[in-house]
């Protein structure tokens, strides 16, 4: 008999019931987002989709937020981890507005930030399981990052996550160019979205795009994007594909 | 001030309502050796009076390097001063690592200051004994922070502190109009003449005073011995008493240089040593 055995206090990290407060796997989970830098600011894009395993279950989930005056937060991954990220970017917008002096903070600020606090989840085996896009203008400046659930982070001209990887980024490695219009980075972005709905299946047809500039923030109301399933290849997708069924 | 019976502990009031301590600790700054500090729209200078206890010692350092863009000059316990530095050294670093972005100077007086607030309300504690002249650039231009014992902190276009520091005072109170729009150079001469006027007639030497610079495009640092002689030399600011002879030809370069702070700098070698 072990007379002596120590107790863990409830909320403990350590022994067996700290493994059931480890995040294991994600449950409901937003896919793709794709960001660009173009002429004035960043454009986002992400579709409204939350999904339970393979069942497409909530439709109407806003994977981007605006943050602060100066940026915009795009995640794919664990919807709930995301919610949690925005309490604890909530907070520190609020304790930088405190201050109420002339500095605010920034889009690379709050990247860095972020980067920090997934890489710290990660390194305790408990991380947000969150692939995150963080964009935003300040004093002119615009800046495009994107922070994972280990912690590896960058910046670039166009990021995307998930999916949006392999589908997005080697289209906009064509055609993406300094100083897109509106509309041009618009339509990249939609060719980009319309590739990821026709291939990716956890995509849903009804997305929002995302502005942000010197001057603020926007967000769109959802909307669809027209699709043609009628082409050839669509018609009979395995042929000259061997050994596919 | 003279002794009373309200002045034992931080924690007690007088009925007149001051904190006897807390004034006392501001009189330990106004013993320390002078530091000054001046700012135009994009730089900032710090200066102070270096001197050493014996000529076999060396002199204390009262100028510190916080970050690339925030420097600090200390007047009175400089111990204090040096556990102050380290503070803000460990904020700054902090910030930068978490944010990859430079702690905003404004931020960085706040925190100093409630930290000083603090050892004004603890009966275990005292309050610490130094003034600090922050410099520092952040996003809205150059800034020059004092902050007190008191846990007061105060925005300045230029300031001095430590003993003889009203001397500098005077001199930095009829230029800082012009600090605004003056240049770099501009501002260390200025910086040296008023560290001058501290010394009371000593000759002014590149070995008894430090001065740092601090602005944009430049990262904050300690001048060189040698370059801040060059410049004592170039700007003819030498010790009263030093041959009226000396001083046309003082003019006359000093005229050189812009503006009509010149002038005024060059008349006054014209005058009697100011006996305060």
């Amino acid at each position: 008999m072990n007379f002596m055995a120590s107790k863990q206090p409830e909320n403990s990290l350590l022994g067996p019931e700290a493994d059931s407060q480890r995040t294991l796997y994600p449950y409901v989970t937003g896919t793709s987002v794709v960001a660009l830098k173009y002429k004035d600011g960043i454009l986002m894009a992400a579709d409204m989709g939350g999904s339970y395993g393979s069942t497409l279950r909530y439709k109407s989930v806003e994977r981007i937020k605006p943050i602060g005056k100066h940026s915009l937060l795009g995640a794919s991954g664990e919807i709930s981890d995301f919610q949690e990220i925005l309490r604890y970017l909530d907070e520190l917008i609020l304790y930088d507005n405190m201050w109420d002096d002339g500095n605010s903070l920034g889009p690379k600020e709050v990247h860095n930030y972020l980067t920090r606090v997934m890489y710290n989840r990660r390194n305790k085996f408990n991380p947000l399981w969150n692939s995150l896009v963080l964009g935003g203008v300040k004093n002119g400046q615009k800046y495009l990052g994107t922070v994972s659930m280990i912690g590896v982070n960058f910046e670039d001209n166009h990021v995307a996550t998930g999916f949006g990887n392999h589908l997005a980024r080697p289209i906009l490695r064509q055609e993406w160019h300094e100083n897109l219009s509106y509309e041009d980075g618009v339509r990249l972005l939609e060719k980009c979205m319309r590739v990821l709905l026709y291939r990716d299946r956890s995509a849903i047809n009804k997305l929002q795009i995302a502005k942000i500039t010197e001057e603020g923030t926007t967000i769109s109301q959802p909307y669809s994007l027209k699709t043609y399933w009628e082409f050839s290849a669509f018609a009979n997708p395995a042929q000259g594909a061997v050994g596919t069924w | 001030m003279f002794r009373n019976q309200y002045d034992t502990d931080v924690t007690t009031w007088s009925p007149a309502g001051r904190l006897f301590q807390v004034e006392y600790a501001m009189e330990a700054v106004k013993q320390g050796s002078a530091a000054i500090g001046l700012r135009s729209k994009t730089h900032i200078v710090l200066g102070c009076v270096n001197k050493a206890n014996s000529e076999l010692s060396s002199h204390q350092k009262k100028i510190f390097k916080v970050d690339d863009h925030i420097g600090v000059a200390i007047a009175g316990l400089t111990a204090d001063g040096r556990v102050l530095s380290r503070y803000m050294r460990n904020e700054c670093i902090n910030y930068s690592f978490t944010y990859e972005s430079p702690l905003p100077v404004g931020r960085l007086v706040v925190q100093l200051a409630d930290k000083a607030q603090v050892c004004t309300q603890r009966s275990w504690k005292r309050p610490y004994g130094v003034g600090l002249l922050v410099a520092g650039l952040d996003e809205s231009g150059a800034h020059l922070y004092y902050n007190c014992p008191s846990g007061n902190y105060f925005e300045y276009q230029a300031f001095a502190i430590g003993s003889r520091s009203q001397a500098a005072k005077t001199y930095l109170e009829r230029r800082f109009e012009n600090f605004s729009d003056s240049s770099r150079d501009d501002l260390v001469k200025d910086a040296l003449m008023a560290i001058r006027e501290t010394l009371q007639g000593e000759t002014l030497k590149s070995s008894i005073c430090t001065v740092a610079v601090v602005g944009v495009g430049e990262p904050f640092h300690i001048l060189e011995q040698e370059t801040v002689q060059q410049m004592i030399d170039a700007f003819e600011i030498v010790g009263e008493q030093e041959g009226p002879a000396a001083e046309p030809d003082a003019a006359a370069a000093a005229g050189q240089e812009a503006a009509a702070a010149d002038q005024g700098g060059s008349t006054e070698e014209g005058v009697a040593p100011m006996d305060i």
